[in-house]
C-alpha cells in the first residue's frame, strides 16, 4: 500500500512529534509513502474564506502533484483533510477545474480530477482493516480509558466528509477498541476544540478545550487521542491555561493518533516523540508497558 | 412500528427539574418523530409539551434534539433514527432556556436576529416596484430559505461557551441583506458584525451547516461576510490580522508560520503576553522552529498568490466583487435547492 504523504504544516513545526510518530507507525503498518514536499499549505479554511479560488488553486496544485505520482494522498490532519475535501469537491466541476488549471499551467502542472484523499484514520479502518490492525498490537492497551477527539473538519459537513455513510464518526472508537483500550463515551468527542478562536476570543477557545477535557476526565478518561494536530495544539498546548479558566485541575495527556498506535505497537517512547507533548504521557506509556508485562 | 420515546421533561413554572419520561407508541412505518410525539400528547399523556404547527418543514417550530442531534421533529423519520433496541431519545434544543419539556425560550434568539436589522434599508423611496435582475438574487436565494427554526443556534459550539456571540442565524440573516442589491446599509452591517461577538467569534465547527434543514449553510455566509468586511476595510480586529498574516506567511514560505501568525494576530504586547507561557513551554520541547524554510517550488506558490490575491489585477477584481455565494455553499446546497424534476404522468399527452 503506497500513498503520497501530505504532512501538513503543523507536523513539520508546532507538532514535530506527529510527523515522527507517523513515520514510526507506518513502518509497522506496512504503508509506503512518498512525501509531497512541494505542496503548499491547504489554507486551513482561512484562505478559503478569504479567497476560495486561491485555496482551490493551491490545493489543485498539490492534487496534480499526487496525480503525477500516480498515488492517492494520505493526510494526518483533520483540518487539512476537510479543507482539501472541499476543494476537491469544487474541482469536480470541469469548467472550474479548467480555469484553475490555467493558473497551474506555467509550472507544467494539470489536475485531471482523479486524486483520492484519505486521512490515516480512514486508512486504518477502510484499507487496512481492524482485524489486521489488531494483529500488529504488541502492547494491548487493556485497562486504559481513551477518549476520542475527532476535530470538526474531518466530520462535517457529513454529506461531504462521509458521503458513503461509513459511520466515519465512530472510527476513533473502533480503533481504540482494536488496540485493546476502552473508548470513553462523552459528548465532546465530535465538538470543536476551540483552536480557531485562539487569537480571536481566547477565553472561548480555552473554555471549549477545558470543557471537553474536563468532561472526558470526569467520565474516567486516562487520555485523549486526536487525528488533528490543530486540536492537539489547543488540547495539549493550551491545557494549562484552560485549567486556569475552568478553575479546576485537568492534567490529561493528549496523544496524536499515531502516538497511540505506536505505544500499542510496542515502539520506543523516543521514536514517538512522547517527550514533546506538553502534558507528559509518560505515565500512560509506562502503565501500558507494565500491564503488557504482567499480562504476558 | 413500535418505538419507545425517551423524552427529557422539565417545567420552569412549577420548578420541576429535568427528568425522563418513557412512552411506548405505535407509529406508521413512514411516521416522523413529531407524529410520535403528537400521538403521545393526544392519546397517552396530555401534559407533554411540544411546539409545532405546519408539520411539513416550513414553519420551523419543532426544533429538538433527537438522539443528541439537533433536528426538526417533522423532518426526521422514526425508522431513520430508531436504535436497535427500538428507542429514540428526545430532548429540547441546546443553547436555550427550557420553558417546558420540548418548548424552549426563543426570545434571545429573536433578540439577536433583530439586532442585525433584518429588513431592507434602501437609500431612497422607490418610485415604483424595484425589479431586481434574477442573477443578482441568485446568490441570496440560499440564505432566503431560512425558516428561523433555531437549530443552527442550538448546535453552535461557540455559543455553548459564550452566550454573547450573536450566532449563526443572525449572521446568516445579516448576510442575506448585505448581499441584497436593494439594501443600502452594507457598510453599517459589516461594521456591526466586525465587532467582538460578531463574525470573528465563529469557530468553524460546521455544526450549523450540518444541522440546517434548509441547506442555508450559515457558516459559509459568515465566511463570506468576513471576506466582504475585510475587503471593505474593517480590518482592525484580530480576525483580519490573523487572515492577513496567514496570507503573508504562506505566500512567503509556501507553508504556514504559526508563531508569526499568532504574534501578528493580536492587538498588542499585553495580549501577546498571555501566550508567553505556552510559547515558552513549546519552545523548550522543540516545537517553535527558529528558522522557517521555504517549500520546493515556492516561486510558483508566490506567483499564484500574486495572480489571485496580492497583485494589482487581483486587487482590482476584488474591488469589483460583491457578495457571492461561497462556492462550497453552492456546491453543497445545490442538491437541496435544485428544482425538482417531476416525471410526466404516464397518461399525460406529450
Amino acid at each position: 500500500m503506497k500513498f503520497a504523504f501530505w504532512t501538513g504544516c503543523v507536523a513539520k513545526q508546532g507538532a514535530p512529534e506527529l510527523y515522527q510518530s507517523t513515520v514510526a507507525s507506518l513502518g509497522v503498518l506496512g504503508i509506503e509513502v512518498e512525501e509531497l514536499v512541494g505542496g503548499a499549505c491547504t489554507g486551513a479554511g482561512v484562505l478559503t474564506e478569504r479567497n476560495p479560488r486561491l485555496a482551490d488553486a493551491l490545493n489543485a496544485r498539490t492534487f496534480a502533484m499526487a496525480e503525477q505520482m500516480g498515488l492517492p494522498i494520505m493526510t494526518i490532519c483533520s483540518t487539512c483533510t476537510g479543507t482539501m475535501y472541499a476543494s476537491h469537491e469544487r474541482l469536480k466541476d470541469e469548467a472550474y477545474r479548467a480555469e484553475i488549471n490555467e493558473i497551474l499551467a506555467p509550472e507544467g502542472l494539470q489536475y485531471n480530477g482523479t486524486t483520492e484523499i484519505y486521512h490515516l484514520m480512514w486508512i486504518l479502518v477502510e484499507k487496512i482493516g481492524l482485524e489486521k490492525l489488531r494483529s500488529y498490537v504488541k502492547v494491548p492497551l487493556g485497562g486504559l480509558n481513551v477518549a476520542p477527539f475527532y476535530g470538526c473538519y474531518i466530520l462535517r459537513p457529513s454529506r461531504l466528509m462521509d458521503p458513503q455513510h461509513h459511520d466515519r464518526d465512530t472510527y476513533l472508537e473502533q480503533i481504540i477498541v482494536a488496540l485493546g483500550a476502552n473508548a470513553v463515551d462523552y459528548s465532546g468527542a465530535t465538538k470543536c476544540c476551540g483552536f480557531p478562536l485562539t487569537t480571536m476570543n481566547r477565553v472561548s477557545a480555552l473554555k471549549m478545550t477545558g470543557t471537553h477535557i474536563a468532561e472526558a476526565k470526569d467520565k474516567g478518561a486516562d487520555l485523549l487521542v486526536t487525528p488533528c494536530p490543530l486540536c492537539h495544539l489547543n488540547l495539549d498546548g493550551q491545557q494549562v491555561d484552560a485549567a486556569k479558566v475552568m478553575g479546576r485541575s485537568l492534567d490529561v495527556p493528549i496523544l496524536h493518533l499515531p502516538q497511540l498506535l505506536g505505544i500499542a505497537f510496542g515502539l520506543d517512547a523516543k521514536d514517538l516523540g512522547l517527550h514533546r507533548n506538553l502534558i507528559s504521557p509518560r505515565r500512560i506509556f509506562e502503565r501500558a508497558r507494565r500491564m503488557a508485562v504482567t499480562s504476558s | 412500528m413500535e418505538v419507545k420515546l425517551r423524552v427529557r421533561r422539565q417545567n420552569e413554572e412549577t420548578g420541576q427539574k429535568s427528568q425522563w419520561s418513557e412512552y411506548q407508541v405505535e407509529v406508521d412505518d413512514h411516521g416522523t418523530v413529531l407524529d410520535a410525539l403528537i400521538h403521545v400528547r393526544e392519546y397517552v399523556d396530555e401534559t407533554l409539551s411540544v411546539r409545532c404547527s405546519c408539520r411539513s418543514q416550513i414553519c420551523g417550530s419543532c426544533g429538538m434534539q433527537i438522539n443528541h442531534q439537533m433536528a426538526l421533529g417533522c423532518k426526521t423519520k422514526v425508522q431513520d433514527v430508531i436504535t436497535d433496541d427500538g428507542v429514540i431519545t428526545v430532548e429540547p434544543m441546546g443553547n436555550m432556556g427550557v420553558v417546558k419539556d420540548l418548548v424552549t425560550d426563543l426570545e434571545p434568539f429573536w433578540g439577536k436576529v433583530r439586532q442585525v436589522k433584518p429588513y431592507l434599508q434602501p437609500d431612497h423611496q422607490p418610485e415604483r416596484e424595484y425589479i431586481v435582475p434574477n442573477d443578482d438574487m441568485e446568490s441570496v436565494k440560499g440564505a432566503m430559505a431560512c425558516i428561523m427554526c433555531g437549530l443552527c443556534v442550538a448546535a453552535c459550539n461557540s455559543l455553548e461557551v459564550n452566550p454573547q456571540f450573536i450566532g449563526p442565524a443572525a449572521l446568516a440573516k445579516n448576510w442575506r441583506f448585505l448581499a441584497d442589491p436593494r439594501d443600502a446599509e452594507a457598510q453599517e452591517r459589516m461594521e456591526y458584525v466586525s465587532q467582538p461577538n460578531g463574525v470573528w467569534d465563529c469557530t468553524h465547527c460546521f455544526y450549523c451547516v450540518e444541522v440546517c434543514p434548509k441547506g442555508v449553510a450559515p457558516m459559509e455566509l459568515i465566511m463570506d461576510t468576513r471576506r466582504m468586511a475585510m475587503e471593505a476595510g474593517f480590518t482592525d480586529n484580530n480576525g483580519s490580522r490573523h487572515s492577513q498574516a496567514f496570507v503573508d506567511t504562506v505566500s512567503t514560505y509556501g507553508r504556514l508560520d504559526e508563531t508569526k501568525v499568532a504574534i501578528r494576530s493580536v492587538s498588542g504586547i499585553g495580549e501577546l503576553l498571555q501566550f508567553a507561557g505556552v510559547g515558552w513551554r513549546s519552545f523548550w520541547r522543540g516545537k517553535v522552529p527558529l528558522r522557517m524554510t521555504t517549500i520546493p517550488g515556492v516561486y510558483h506558490v508566490r506567483r499564484i498568490f500574486q495572480q489571485l490575491e496580492t497583485g494589482p489585477e487581483a486587487q482590482r477584481q476584488k474591488k469589483k466583487r460583491k457578495a457571492m455565494p461561497h462556492p462550497s455553499a453552492t456546491a453543497l446546497v445545490g442538491e437541496l435547492t435544485a428544482p425538482v424534476q417531476i416525471p410526466p404522468r404516464k397518461d399525460e399527452p406529450k
